[in-house]
C-alpha cells in the first residue's frame, strides 16, 4: 500500500540542542517566576537531603560518642525537622509548576492549532496531517515533560552537585579529587552521545509521525479497504512502518544503555578508590571515622543526580527535536494574516461593505480575472501551468458556468477567487477592488462556495448551515430559506430534525443529501459572489429541477460562478466560459457555443466521439 | 479503609454506563466510553507480556543482580569502616584489599547489567507495542462500518497515537521502576532485619502508613487519567477534523469559531492534566513524609542503641544509607504508579475498542463460492425478504425480493436518500441486513469467506477515496499482484491512460493525501480502474461517474459494454445516458422498489421512469 507523505521539513539539523530549546522562550516566559522559584525550592530540597548526613555525622561523633541522650534527641528532632521541610518543599516545587507547565502544553497547542488553520492550503496539500496531529499531541508533551523535570534537574541536579562537592571539599579534598577524576570522561561521552541521540530520537518521531498517518488514511479509507477486502495488505503496510518504528526506537534504546552503563560505572569506581584510600587515611589517623562516614554517605547521595544526568540528556535531546519539529509549521511562511490583525475591528467590517461606495451592487464591475496564471507550487519544474492566463468578466448579478473537460482546472481557477490558492500571475477583481489586496476575511465573505466534495462538519444540521454567513452565523429564517432552496425537506424528516448532528461525529446522510446541504449553507448569507462548483452532481434530475428553479432567484441577485459538466446545470447560467487549455478560450450563451464551438460541442454532447454511434443504438 | 470505600463508589459509577441497558449505548460512543469486560485492562497488559515471558524473567534476573551489585555498596563501606579500618590499624591488608575489589567488582557489573537489562526491556516494550498497535489496527479494520460511523476516526487516531503513547511510557520507564522498587525494597528489608531485627521491625511497620497512601492516591489519580484520556481524545477529534476540511474551514471563516471551541477543549484537557500532576504532587508530600518521620524515628532510637553500646556504629551507619535508598525509590513507585494509572486509563479504552465485536463478522464456517460458468464471470444475486435499518435511524428499507440473474446489467435510479446506495451496500456487505438474506450463487453472503466475498462482488462508493502513494498502487488496491501491464490495461480500458501518463511522474506520481493530486474526475476515473482490475464477479458502480464530463463519461460506457459482458453489475446513476446500457432498470422511491422493468419498457409506459426519461431528453436538448 502507498507509503505516506515524506515528512517535507528538511532533515537537516544544523542548529544545536540548545538553541532549539531556547525557542521555548516565548512560552516559558509567562511562567519564568514559577519555574524558577520551583529549581529553587528544588535546590533547597535536595540540600535538606545532604544536610542529613551532616546531622549524622555531628550525631556520630557527638553524642553518640559522648552517650549524650539528651544530644541524640537534638540530632533525632534535627533529622525530623529537615526531613518534613523537604517533603514540604518537594511537594512545593510540584505544586507551583503543575498547572503552569499544563498551560505551556496546552497554549502551545492552541497556538499551532490557529497558525495551522491560517497556513495555506497548499501547505496542508504538502502535509501528511498525522504529522500534523504528532506535533501536537506527542511532541508537545514531551516539551512539556522537559520543562517538569529535565529543564528543572539539570539545574537542581548540577546544584546539588555542587554543593555537595562543596561539602566533600569541606571534607576531604584528597578523597574529592579522586571522585572527581571520572568528570573528563563523562562529558565528554556524553557529548558524542548527544550527538547521536538526537539523531534518532528526531527519527523516531518523524516516524511516530507517518505511523499516525497511515492509521488516519487507514480508517478515512475503510470504506474501500473493505470494499476490496484489503485489510492484510494494508496490515501489512502498517506493520512495515510500525517495525521501522520499533527499529529505531531499540536503537534509541541501545545509545541510552552504553550511556548508562558508562555513567553508572565511572562514579562508583570513583566511590571505591575513595573508599580505600578514606580507609588507609583512617588507620593513619589523617581522618576521622565520623568524617569518612559522612564523605561517603554524601557521596553515595550524589550518585543519583550524577547518574540521572544519563536520562536528562536523553529527554532533552528528545525535547529539542520535539521543538524542531513544533517550529517547522510555526514558522513556515505564507499564513494568512490572522483576524486579530486585518479584523481588529470584526464589526466594523460589515459597516465598512456598506459603506464602502466600491461595495458590490447591482451596477458594479462584478468578477474580473484579467491574465491570471497558476501552478501549483508542488508541480515539478518546468511542466506546464495548470491556468495560463484566464481573462473572464462576469458582470455584476450575471451567472457565468464555467465548462471544461475532465483535469482542465476548473476547481483550481474557482479556488483562486477566495485565495485558497494564491494566482501566480494576473489579478482577480471584485467590483473593481483586487481581491490580492484585500483581507482574507472579507474576501471570504464576500464570497461564498460550494465545493464538489460537500464537507459537513461535526455539528447540527442548523449549524452546518448557519455557518455558511461567516462566524455570526445566519438567523432561523435565513437557514429556512436556504434549506428550501437547496431542496433539503428530508432534514425535517431527521430524528432531531434542524438539531441532528451530522458530520463525522453524528449521523451519515446520503451523497445528494450532503451536497444539498453544502449547497443550502453556500446560499445562506446570501454572498455577493456565489462560486459552486458542480453543484448538482449527486442529484436525480427530478431533485436537480427543483433545485435549480429555486437556485435561479438567488442567482439573480449575485454574481455566480458555476462550474458545469452537463446541459441541465448549465442551464443555470446566462452566459458560458469554456476553459481550456489554461485560459478561458470562448465566452457565450449555450446556443452560440453549441453552434459556433466544436470543442464545447463535443463537451456536452459527447457527439463527435468515438462511442456516439454505438449508443445512440443502445439507447433506442 | 475510606479510599477503599471511595474506589469502590468510583468504580461503580464509572461502571454504571456498562450495564446500563440498551437506550444508554449510544452514550458510550458519545462519551468516549465504551464498555470493556471488567479487568479487561489489566488481562490485556497480560496477554500483551505472556508470550515475552522468558525476557521478562531475563530482564528481572537481570535486575535481580543488578539490585545485588547496587546494593551491596553500603554493606561494603559498613565492612570497611568496622572491619578494614582496625584490621589496617593492626597492619593487616586483607580486609581493605577485598573491601576494594568488591566494590569495584559491583561497579563494572552494575553499569554492564544495567546496559543489559535497558536493551532487554525496550525489546520487550517494543514486541509488545508492535503487537499492541498492530492488534488495534487489524480489530479496527475489521470492525464493522456502522462501527466507525460511529466511533470517527479521530477517536481511532486518538487510540492509536497518544493512548499508545501512554502505555509505551509505562513499558520503557515503568517496568524498571516497578522491577527496581520492588525489588529494592525486598533487599533492603532483608538486609535491614539481618543488620538489625528491631530497627528493620520499625521499617515494616512504616510500610503500612505508604500502603494506604499509594491506594488513595491509586484511587484519584485513576479518575484523573480517565478524564485525561477522554480529554485528549475530543481535542484530536476536533484537531483532524479541521485540518481534514481546511478549505470550507477557510472559505467560511471558520477560523475563529474553531478557535474558540478547539480552546475549549483544550482547556479541558489542561484542567485534567492538571489534576493529574497535582494529585502526584499530593503523593509525593505524603510518602516523603512518612519516609522521613520514619527515618527521625530510627536514627534516634538507632543512637540511642549505638550510645548504649548495644550495636555497632557501622551498623546504624548504613541503616541509615540504606533507609534513605529504600525511601527514594518510593518517589519513583509514585512515578510508576503514575505511567500506571496513564496507561491503565489508556488500556481501558484500548481494551474497550478491542471489545467491539464486528456486526459483520466473516463466518466461522465459510462456504466456498461455486465455480461459475465457463467464460461467465457473472453470479445471480439474490435478495430474499430483505430489510433494513441503520442502527441510528429508521427502517431505510422496508421488506423487498429481488432477483438478478447472472450476467445481467441493473439500473438503479431514484430520488436521492431513496436508498439506492443502502442496497449495493447490502450487496457488498458492508452491512448485513436487518431481515432476510442476501445469496450469492445461491450462498449467503454471511457464509463467504472475506477472500471469496470480494471475488465475487466489489463496489466503486460514491466518494472516490484515493490513498497517498502513487496512481499504480490506487489502481492495484483492487489486485496487489497485478503487474504494471495490467495495471495499466485497466486505466486504458475507461480512458484513465492519457491522463495519468501526463502526470509528472506517470503511474509512479504521488496523489497525496486523499488524492488532492489530481482533479475529482481523475479521482473516479482511478477508482473505477480500481474496481476492473479486481475483476469481480458483480461489479457495483455507484455513482462512478458524476464527477466525469461528458466525453469521459462516454467512453466509460463504451468500455463497460466490453468489460461487464457475463458480468452481474448494478450500476446506480441518475444520469440516463449512464443507464443507457442496462438490461434492467429499478426506480426507487422512499426505500421501496416503484419500477421494476427494461429501460425500453418503463420509457412506453408512463411511470415516474417515462417521466425522467422526458426530462433528461429536454435538458439535453
Ligand atoms: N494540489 C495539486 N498539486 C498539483 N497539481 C494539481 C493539484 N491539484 C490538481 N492538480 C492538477 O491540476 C489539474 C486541474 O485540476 P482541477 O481539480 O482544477 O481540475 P477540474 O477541472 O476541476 O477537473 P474535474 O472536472 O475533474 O473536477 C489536474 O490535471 C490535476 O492533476
Ligand atoms: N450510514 C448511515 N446511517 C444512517 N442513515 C443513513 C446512513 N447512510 C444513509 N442514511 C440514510 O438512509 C437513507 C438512504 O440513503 P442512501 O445513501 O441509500 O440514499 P441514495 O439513494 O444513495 O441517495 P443519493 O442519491 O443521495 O446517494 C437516507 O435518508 C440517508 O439519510
Ligand atoms: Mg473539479
Ligand atoms: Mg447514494
Amino acid at each position: 500500500m502507498p507509503a505516506t507523505t515524506p515528512d517535507p521539513a528538511p532533515a537537516a539539523r544544523s542548529r544545536s540542542s540548545i538553541r532549539s530549546l531556547l525557542r521555548l522562550w516565548p512560552y516559558v516566559r509567562p511562567i519564568r517566576a514559577r519555574l524558577g522559584a520551583s529549581a529553587v525550592v528544588g535546590v533547597v530540597a535536595s540540600s535538606m537531603g545532604l544536610l542529613i548526613p551532616l546531622v549524622l555525622k555531628w550525631l556520630v561523633d557527638g553524642p553518640v560518642t559522648d552517650q549524650d541522650p539528651s544530644g541524640v534527641w537534638l540530632g533525632g528532632g534535627l533529622v525530623l525537622l529537615l526531613g518534613l521541610l523537604e517533603a514540604g518543599l518537594f511537594g512545593l516545587r510540584r505544586w507551583l509548576v503543575a498547572r503552569p507547565l499544563a498551560g505551556v502544553e496546552a497554549s502551545m497547542r492552541s497556538d499551532l492549532y490557529q497558525r495551522l488553520q491560517r497556513l495555506p492550503v497548499s501547505f496542508h496539500d504538502r502535509w501528511a496531517s498525522g504529522q500534523l496531529l504528532s506535533r501536537a499531541t506527542m511532541d508537545l508533551q514531551i516539551l512539556r515533560m522537559f520543562l517538569a523535570f529535565p529543564l528543572v534537574f539539570l539545574f537542581v541536579n548540577a546544584t546539588t552537585m555542587l554543593i555537595g562537592f562543596g561539602i566533600l571539599l569541606a571534607q576531604s579534598p584528597l578523597l574529592t579529587l579522586v571522585l572527581l577524576g571520572p568528570a573528563v570522561p563523562l562529558v565528554v561521552l556524553s557529548m558524542r552521545f548527544e550527538t547521536r541521540y538526537a539523531l534518532a530520537a528526531r527519527r523516531a518521531q518523524d516516524q511516530a509521525g507517518d505511523l499516525a498517518t497511515l492509521v488516519e488514511e487507514s480508517v478515512l479509507g475503510v470504506r474501500i479497504i473493505k470494499a476490496f477486502g484489503r485489510h492484510r495488505t494494508q496490515s501489512q503496510a502498517f506493520h512495515q512502518q510500525a517495525r521501522d518504528l520499533r527499529g529505531t526506537e531499540l536503537h534509541k534504546a541501545r545509545l541510552l544503555s552504553d550511556l548508562w552503563a558508562i555513567i553508572m560505572t565511572l562514579p562508583e569506581l570513583a566511590i571505591g578508590v575513595a573508599l580505600v584510600v578514606g580507609v588507609l587515611q583512617v588507620s593513619d589517623g589523617k581522618l576521622s571515622t565520623g568524617t569518612l562516614v559522612a564523605f561517603l554517605t554524601t557521596a553515595l547521595a550524589l550518585r543519583w543526580p550524577v547518574e540521572s544526568i544519563g536520562f536528562l540528556l536523553a529527554m532533552s535531546n528528545e525535547a529539542a527535536t520535539a521543538a524542531d519539529r513544533y517550529f517547522e509549521p510555526m514558522t513556515m511562511q505564507g499564513a494568512e494574516a490572522s483576524e486579530a490583525a486585518d479584523g481588529k475591528d470584526a464589526e466594523d467590517l460589515t459597516a465598512d461593505l456598506t459603506a464602502d461606495p466600491a461595495a458590490v451592487r447591482p451596477g458594479g464591475d462584478g468578477l474580473r480575472m484579467a491574465g491570471v496564471g497558476f501552478r501549483y507550487p508542488d508541480a515539478p519544474a518546468g511542466s506546464a501551468p495548470v491556468l495560463t492566463g484566464v481573462d473572464l468578466h462576469i458582470r455584476s448579478g450575471e451567472t457565468m458556468a464555467l465548462v471544461g473537460a475532465t483535469g482542465c482546472g476548473k476547481t483550481t481557477l474557482t479556488a483562486l477567487v477566495p485565495r485558497l490558492h494564491e494566482p501566480t500571475s494576473g489579478r482577480i477583481t471584485l467590483d473593481g477592488a483586487d481581491t490580492a489586496a484585500m483581507p482574507v476575511a472579507r474576501l471570504r465573505e464576500l464570497v461564498a462556495v460550494a465545493f464538489e466534495e460537500p464537507t459537513l462538519f461535526s455539528a447540527t444540521v442548523r449549524e452546518n448551515v448557519a455557518m455558511g454567513a461567516g462566524p455570526s452565523g445566519a438567523d432561523e429564517a435565513a437557514v429556512l430559506r436556504a434549506l428550501e432552496i437547496a431542496q433539503c425537506g428530508f432534514v425535517h424528516a431527521l430524528p432531531q430534525g434542524l438539531d441532528t448532528q451530522v458530520g463525522e461525529q453524528g449521523l451519515s446522510l446520503s451523497g445528494g443529501q450532503r451536497q444539498r446541504l453544502a449547497l443550502a449553507r453556500a446560499v445562506v448569507g446570501r454572498p455577493q459572489f456565489l462560486i459552486l462548483d458542480d453543484p448538482l452532481s449527486a442529484l436525480d434530475v427530478h431533485t436537480e429541477a427543483l433545485v435549480e428553479a429555486a437556485l435561479r432567484d438567488v442567482l439573480r441577485e449575485t454574481t455566480a460562478l458555476v462550474v458545469a459538466h452537463r446541459p441541465s446545470t448549465v442551464a443555470l447560467a446566462d452566459r458560458v466560459a469554456l476553459l481550456s487549455q489554461g485560459r478561458v478560450s470562448a465566452v457565450g450563451t449555450h446556443q452560440e457555443l453549441l453552434r459556433d464551438n466544436t470543442e464545447y460541442r463535443r463537451l456536452m454532447s459527447g457527439l463527435d466521439t468515438a462511442v456516439e454511434p454505438l449508443e445512440r443504438s443502445d439507447a433506442r | 479503609m475510606t479510599s477503599a470505600t471511595e474506589q469502590q463508589l468510583d468504580d461503580r459509577e464509572e461502571a454504571e454506563p456498562v450495564h446500563a441497558p440498551a437506550p444508554a449505548e449510544p452514550d458510550a460512543f458519545d462519551q468516549d466510553r465504551l464498555p470493556a469486560p471488567k479487568n479487561a485492562q489489566a488481562l490485556l497488559l497480560r496477554s500483551l507480556l505472556r508470550p515475552h515471558s522468558r525476557l521478562v524473567w531475563l530482564a528481572s534476573v537481570l535486575l535481580l543482580v543488578q539490585q545485588a551489585a547496587v546494593q551491596a555498596g553500603p554493606l561494603l563501606v559498613a565492612y570497611a569502616i568496622d572491619n578494614a579500618i582496625p584490621q589496617m590499624r593492626e597492619g593487616r591488608h586483607g580486609a581493605l584489599i577485598a573491601v576494594a575489589c568488591g566494590y569495584l567488582g559491583c561497579g563494572v557489573a552494575a553499569g554492564a547489567l544495567q546496559r543489559a537489562f535497558i536493551r532487554v526491556a525496550a525489546l520487550i516494550s517494543q514486541d509488545v507495542l508492535i503487537e499492541l498497535r498492530a492488534r488495534m489496527f487489524r480489530h479496527a479494520q475489521s470492525l464493522s462500518l456502522d462501527f466507525h460511523e460511529r466511533y470517527t476516526s479521530g477517536r481511532l487516531i486518538a487510540r492509536a497515537t497518544s493512548d499508545v503513547e501512554s502505555i509505551r511510557e509505562l513499558l520503557t520507564d515503568g517496568l524498571e521502576e516497578l522491577i527496581g522498587v520492588v525489588l529494592s525494597v525486598v533487599y533492603i528489608s532483608v538486609l535491614l532485619i539481618f543488620l538489625d531485627w528491631r530497627l528493620g521491625l520499625v521499617t515494616l511497620v512504616s510500610y503500612v502508613p505508604l500502603y494506604v497512601a499509594i491506594r488513595r492516591f491509586q484511587g484519584r489519580s485513576m479518575l484523573a487519567y480517565r478524564r485525561r484520556s477522554t480529554a485528549i481524545a475530543a481535542v484530536i477529534v476536533k484537531f483532524t477534523e479541521t485540518m481534514n476540511g481546511i478549505r470550507p474551514v477557510k472559505a467560511f471563516r471558520r477560523e475563529q469559531p474553531n478557535d474558540t471551541s478547539f480552546a475549549e477543549l483544550n482547556h479541558r484537557h489542561y484542567r485534567a492534566n492538571g489534576d493529574a500532576i497535582l494529585e502526584m504532587a499530593r503523593y509525593v508530600v505524603t510518602s516523603r513524609l512518612i519516609a522521613n518521620i520514619a527515618v527521625a524515628g530510627i536514627v534516634v532510637w538507632g543512637a540511642y542503641r549505638v550510645a548504649g553500646g548495644g550495636m555497632a556504629l557501622g551498623v546504624l551507619a548504613a541503616f541509615v544509607l540504606y533507609l534513605r535508598r529504600l525511601y527514594d525509590p518510593i518517589d519513583r513507585l509514585g512515578m510508576f504508579l503514575n505511567s500506571y494509572q496513564s496507561a491503565a486509563a489508556s488500556l481501558e479504552k484500548i481494551a474497550g475498542l478491542l471489545a467491539q465485536t464486528p456486526t459483520v463478522p466473516a463466518p466461522e464456517h465459510p462456504v466456498a463460492l461455486p465455480p461459475t460458468a465457463q467464460g461467465h464471470p457473472g453470479r445471480e444475486v439474490v435478495f430474499d425478504r430483505v430489510r433494513f435499518g441503520y442502527r441510528t435511524g429508521g427502517e431505510v428499507l422496508p421488506p423487498f425480493d429481488l432477483r438478478l440473474p447472472a450476467g445481467q446489467t441493473l439500473a438503479v435510479v431514484g430520488a436521492t436518500g431513496a436508498g439506492k446506495s443502502t442496497l449495493a451496500k447490502l450487496l457488498a456487505r458492508f452491512y448485513d441486513p436487518t431481515g432476510g438474506r442476501v445469496l450469492l450463487d445461491g450462498v449467503p453472503l454471511v457464509d463467504l469467506s472475506p477472500a471469496d466475498l470480494r471475488r465475487g462482488v466489489v463496489m466503486v462508493t460514491q466518494e472516490a477515496f484515493l490513498f497517498s502513494g502513487t496512481v499504480a498502487d490506487n489502481i492495484a488496491i483492487g489486485r496487489p499482484d497485478a503487474t504494471r501491464e495490467e495495471v495499466e490495461a485497466a486505466a486504458r480500458a475507461i480512458g484513465a491512460h492519457d491522463f495519468i501518463t501526463a502526470l509528472p511522474d506517470g503511474y509512479d506520481t504521488d496523489v497525496r493525501k486523499r488524492g488532492g493530486r489530481i482533479s475529482a474526475g481523475q479521482r473516479q476515473l482511478v477508482a473505477f480502474a480500481r474496481a476492473l482490475l479486481a475483476d469481480p464477479g458483480v461489479l457495483i458502480l455507484d455513482e462512478a461517474t458524476s464527477s466525469l464530463d461528458i466525453p469521459g463519461e462516454r467512453a466509460v460506457q463504451f468500455a463497460m459494454q466490453t468489460v461487464l459482458t457475463g458480468r452481474t453489475a448494478v450500476i446506480i446513476a441518475h444520469r440516463l445516458s449512464t443507464v443507457a446500457i442496462a438490461d434492467r432498470v429499478l426506480v426507487m422511491r422512499d426505500g421501496r422498489i416503484v419500477e421494476d422493468g427494461t429501460p425500453a419498457d418503463l420509457i412506453a409506459g408512463d411511470g415516474h421512469y417515462a417521466q425522467l426519461d422526458a426530462a433528461w431528453r429536454e435538458g439535453l436538448a
